[in-house]
């Protein structure tokens, strides 16, 4: 079996990790190979707390946090990002909002500085909200254009039904039209806090300075107000396979995706969906999903699954890009190939050569600042351990066929599918 | 200053460019062809990026269900890319492992199969990615515009190819296409990571030396004469958006001139960033378009790009109309724009802190060894390495004066192609 250099990987030795009195958890690890540094962090305000009328209120505020400060002006913020060649930008998904940003080492005071304001005192200027509608609303128009974004989000709407997975984070129209300005002031003032905040940082910088910089820029925080996370309601199993077209004339493809949905990351049949699923559409050229569709029948440019496992249950769906006249073709071949891994799971020799891709992929994800950052912060997310990365291959290697197609007869019901197609 | 890689030239042409970085324990090995979709005939567009599929269809030693299941085993990552003046091939190995990204390009070199049943199974693949782009207005828009902008140029084709041409070439087309510029004398190498350079050097003699240095396919030589007129075009599609292209012919990136247009869109449009991998790229908001457009609210997105091209191809800007205003108002603002900079000379600190921004790209771009090997093959299709290595330096040495004589030569309106894309609202029907 393979081997990993495991210095390369990072680990309770060169990982810090420090939570500071209210409640802010920091972590970093050094890089002084490249003179910059990536953060990357999350706080526990997703788009679980929109109201029904109001989708996309939780992303709306995130990314209307850099439009003004007490201190600085849309413009001044910028000017110093874009005047040193940094980068910051802040988004929601379901559960967290989350943020992202680099800059050259020298200048990381100024990016925490930016981070810290755009956290604490963002000031939601009327002109800048109304400049940020037009451009969700824009958005909009081109997502309800995109076979593929439609596809995927009417999937969404079939697997979750009645659970709040089942909204899009960017929300609709008539909801991004009915968030006012005073709605964004509050969900900041009432959900941003320190409580839940997770920051990471790698690069060129000593941990002890980090730590210290942080303390002192966000060691005061306090917020009262913050929120426990809603009780999210169980997820209702499909009872039969349903389907559902949305029609976008006009596009010489169409898109499907089929599938269901599968566990959370923290359960213990994570790694063995993820290997299946490796097997079933990623590895090589899109695995066996990629060998019927695009290599044998040459249907599509683009076919594959993907699981995306999170704090709750994420969608394991097969999806393409065909022709609409191939619609019915791709979706059998689909369909038979998940009934197929339901029925017989994997061979060991498909097994092994995921499992080998999977270790042997580690070092490459790791290679950059940006790469531990996303590492740092999927071990502190599901509460992984410092040593995750380095106890990952064991993780890997002991899985067997037979946990994979137990999680696949647990999950993936052929006559209990989602499928949803979009196009002309 | 001691050369941070190295250059040999192996017997039969091949040339190979080293670069030791003990970083991370990964080598990245590209092959790059002087082949793309410039060195296309009419009836034969986009037979140069079908040709770098059928590289993923196997050898005799190699047959495609081995090859992708041996690199995907090491954890390798593998691509191919082809664009208007190259194509290109790599893999991204653990260090240990790359000796398997050597020998597969070593043999697909010369010995692909092109086996007939595959060219046809991937006939309807490359339709379906090109009806996956013809989704995209950008793409139909951007089609056009390039269309109108070379009539003589080979640059005038998209490299996906056109759909009649996509139906009608045969498998002997494709083959001969493969025999006549897949040769070590058409090809540069470009490996960097951890590795030693003298044994890697060694193992490259050992697997590329003995195979035959192959013709050296000439380039077709069509230059564009000097555009002699604002060329504007319309096209309809689907949706609710309108966008525009503006399209200026720009110089080549072995042209000096390349460097103060650089600058001259990092001004305008914001950075761009010069990685392919993982280097991210900078937010445009204080950039002078996205003051005079989006802070102004004629639209709600501007950005710019620059290709480095062995030919003169495009400077192009593409903008996202706010909804509701006209694409004429938001193109009026954007001439004016224009004018400013080609009237009145850029402040030296405007220059300093675009020379500041691409700095800080590099650096982020040097995090990744695979964008390093992509660096140091990619400069040679248009240039040479030094190229790469000298380019924070050239852009330092533009002047006020560069700039306002390269927006007076370039940025005029009869050097441009003017695209709008109007939608024609169709509804989404649940």
């Amino acid at each position: 079996m393979k081997t990993v250099n495991q210095h390369a990987l990072p680990g309770p030795d060169d990982i810090t990790r420090g939570i500071l009195p209210n409640g802010i958890t920091v972590l970093a690890r050094t890089n002084f190979n490249s003179p910059s540094v990536v953060i990357g962090g999350y706080l526990p305000c997703g788009s679980l707390f929109d109201p029904d009328e109001k989708l996309g209120l939780a992303d709306f505020t995130a990314s209307a946090l850099l439009r003004g400060s007490e201190k600085r002006d849309f413009q001044k913020i910028f000017d110093d990002l874009e005047s040193t060649g940094a980068n910051l930008s802040f988004s929601a998904g379901g559960h967290t909002a989350g943020f992202t940003g680099r800059c050259l080492s020298e200048d990381l005071p100024l990016l925490l500085d930016l981070l810290v304001e755009a956290l604490r005192r963002p000031v939601f200027p009327g002109e800048q909200v109304e400049r940020l509608r037009a451009q969700f609303l824009t958005g909009l128009a081109i997502r309800a254009q995109d076979t593929a974004e439609m596809a995927s989000l009417t999937f969404d709407q079939i697997v979750f039904e009645g659970h709040p997975y089942a909204h899009p984070d960017d929300g609709w129209p008539e909801t991004i039209q009915a968030i006012t300005r005073a709605d964004l002031a509050d969900f900041h003032r009432i959900h941003y806090g320190p409580r839940g905040l997770v920051l990471a940082i790698v690069g060129a910088v000593e941990p002890k300075a980090i730590t210290r910089q942080v303390e002192k820029f966000l060691g005061d925080w306090t917020n009262p107000f913050q929120p426990e996370l809603p009780v999210l309601p169980e997820l209702k199993p499909l009872k039969k396979t349903v389907t559902r077209k949305v029609k976008i004339p006009g596009k010489p493809q169409a898109d499907l995706v089929i599938g269901t949905s599968g566990p959370r990351r923290k359960d213990p049949e994570f790694m063995p969906a993820s290997l299946g699923n490796s097997v079933l559409g990623q590895f090589g050229t899109a695995g066996r999903i990629g060998e019927v569709v695009r290599e044998k029948f040459g249907l599509a440019y683009y076919a594959s699954s993907s699981l995306s496992a999170g704090i709750g249950p994420g969608a394991w769906d097969v999806s393409a890009g065909v022709n609409p006249g191939n619609i019915q073709k791709a979706r059998d071949l689909i369909c038979k190939e998940i009934a197929r891994f339901v029925e017989k799971g994997v061979t060991t020799e498909e097994l092994a050569d995921s499992q080998s891709n999977f270790i042997g992929r580690l070092p490459l994800s790791v290679e950059s600042n940006a790469g531990v950052v996303n590492a740092l912060l999927n071990i502190e997310r599901f509460d992984l351990g410092l040593d995750y990365y380095r106890r990952y291959p064991h993780l890997v290697q002991v899985v067997t066929p037979e946990d994979v197609l137990a999680t696949a007869c647990k999950y993936l019901h052929p006559d209990k599918l989602a499928v949803a197609i979009a196009g002309s | 200053m001691i050369k941070p890689y190295s250059e040999h030239r192996l017997a039969n042409g091949l040339k190979v460019l080293l670069k030791e970085i003990h970083t991370a324990p990964l080598v990245s090995s590209w092959v790059w062809y002087r082949v793309g979709s410039r060195d296309e005939i009419t009836g034969h567009t986009g037979i140069s990026h079908w040709c770098e599929h059928m590289q993923f269809k196997g050898t005799p030693q190699f047959p495609s269900s081995v090859l992708e299941r041996a690199v995907s085993r090491d954890g390798g990552m593998w691509n191919a890319f082809t664009y208007f003046d190259w194509t290109t091939f790599f893999e991204t190995m653990p260090a240990d492992k790359i000796d398997l990204g050597l020998r597969i390009e070593a043999d697909r070199m010369v010995n692909s199969l092109f086996d007939e049943q595959e060219v046809a199974s991937e006939r309807t693949v490359i339709i379906s990615e090109r009806e996956s782009s013809e989704n995209e207005p950008y793409f139909l828009l951007g089609e056009a515009v390039q269309n109108a902008a070379f009539r003589l140029h080979p640059y005038h084709h998209e490299v996906i190819g056109d759909l009649p041409d996509l139906k009608s070439m045969s498998h002997d087309d494709l083959y001969g296409h493969y025999r006549t510029f897949y040769s070590p004398g058409n090809a540069v190498m470009s490996v960097a990571g951890d590795f030693k350079t003298s044994k890697m050097l060694a193992r490259i003699r050992e697997l590329y030396e003995q195979i035959p240095p192959g013709p050296k396919p000439p380039r077709i030589s069509r230059p564009e004469p000097a555009a002699c007129g604002e060329h504007r075009l319309t096209v309809e599609g689907p949706g609710e958006t309108t966008y525009l292209d503006i399209s200026y012919h720009a110089p080549a990136a072995n042209d000096p001139d390349f460097f103060p247009v650089t600058v001259l869109d990092s001004l305008l449009a914001g950075p761009s960033s010069l990685n392919m991998f993982g280097g991210g790229g900078l937010s445009n908001k204080t950039s002078r378009l996205y003051r005079a457009l989006v802070e102004k609210e004629l639209a709600v997105s501007v950005s710019g790009g620059l290709g480095a091209t062995a030919d003169p191809f495009l400077y192009s800007v593409v903008i996202t109309v706010h909804p509701q205003r006209k694409p004429e108002e938001a193109l009026a603002a954007f001439d004016d724009e224009i004018k400013r900079i080609q009237d009145e000379r850029t402040p030296v600190a405007e220059i300093t802190r675009a020379i500041k921004q691409a700095r800080a790209l590099f650096a982020y771009g040097s995090e990744n060894i695979t964008n390093q090997a992509f660096w140091l093959g990619y400069a040679e299709m248009f240039a040479a390495y030094e190229w790469f290595l000298t380019y924070l330096e050239k852009l330092a040495k533009v002047t006020p004066a560069d700039l306002q004589k390269a927006a007076q030569k370039y940025l005029r309106p009869q050097n441009r192609v003017v695209g709008t894309y109007f939608p024609t609202s169709a509804e989404v029907q649940a």
